[in-house]
């Protein structure tokens, strides 16, 4: 068992990497948040724009992690939870947004969480094929 | 006049013939799809193969998968538009990679890593008849069973 935990904490690592730099949030980015937030009632919401790790112009709006923190999360398994964000979105997913990481919790997970959410993994450079 | 013309009508021409012929390749692809799902208890659509991915969610999942050591078929995007298109029709899921697992669509590298944490990964691989190599060596040490 202590290995299995070691090896989640071995996986974090993998996925740590740097944070997002700041910038003024941009078209999308704004759209997406409004959607989520409008839509879900979300209690709390991170719109982080990702792109920047990628291999795209500066100010690209290609690549993003959500947070989402929504009541409408009770009770529905992961798998509905992300389908239902990506609905919302499908417009943004069809026109230019090329990576959506989610993650999405109920206002009792969220609080009982250490509310760190990790970095996306590095890109590999496989966008743009 | 002959650009604007091309800027405005060549995208509405391209995509009348796109959607003209969408269904067409849609029904081939869907069904080949579907035989690669049902052919292997354990399948991932992913950018790259396991030993190159070329993206990090993608690599993320190989790592995962690595980690259980459980045997799977991958499937490079990458070298399939079709596939590439098709995977998310199918699914009906807007990224890549995605995991399925007895043929059911399972999610993709968020999904995959949250079960990994929780734990549910290793459940639902035993469903299938895969045993995580993490319980196994989770097993093979009974003493540090107990320090937890």
């Amino acid at each position: 068992m202590v290995r299995l935990l070691q090896s989640i904490k071995s996986m974090q690592s993998i996925l740590r990497s740097y944070r997002r730099m700041s910038s003024s949030p941009g078209v999308v980015e704004n759209t997406i948040r409004s959607k989520l937030q409008t839509v879900l009632e979300a209690k709390h919401l991170d719109v982080i724009n990702e792109s920047y790790m990628h291999n795209v112009p500066k100010g690209a709006e290609t690549h993003f992690k959500v947070v989402v923190v929504s009541d409408k999360f009770d009770g529905l398994p992961l798998i509905k939870r992300h389908r239902l964000v990506n609905d919302l979105l499908k417009e943004e997913l069809q026109s230019g947004v090329h990576a959506l990481s989610i993650v999405a919790k109920t206002p009792q997970q969220w609080d009982e969480s250490d509310k760190v959410v990790e970095s996306s993994p590095n890109c590999r450079g496989g966008f743009g094929k | 006049m002959n650009n604007l013309l091309r800027r405005n009508l060549l995208p509405i021409y391209n995509n009348a013939i796109k959607l003209t012929y969408r269904p067409f390749a849609d029904a081939a692809t869907k069904e080949k799809i579907d035989k690669i799902v049902k052919n292997n208890k354990v399948v991932v659509f992913m950018k790259g193969v396991p030993d190159a991915p070329r993206c990090g969610f993608s690599n993320a999942v190989v790592q995962i998968m690595r980690m259980h050591a459980v045997p799977y078929d991958s499937h490079d995007v990458l070298a399939d538009e079709n596939i590439r298109q098709g995977i998310k029709d199918y699914s009906n899921w807007p990224t890549i990679p995605q995991v399925f697992i007895n043929g059911e669509f399972v999610g993709g590298c968020d999904i995959m890593l949250q079960m990994h944490q929780s734990g549910e990964l290793v459940e639902e691989l035993k469903k299938v008849g895969i045993k995580s190599a993490l319980l196994t060596a989770a097993e093979e040490s009974p003493k540090s069973e107990e320090k937890k």
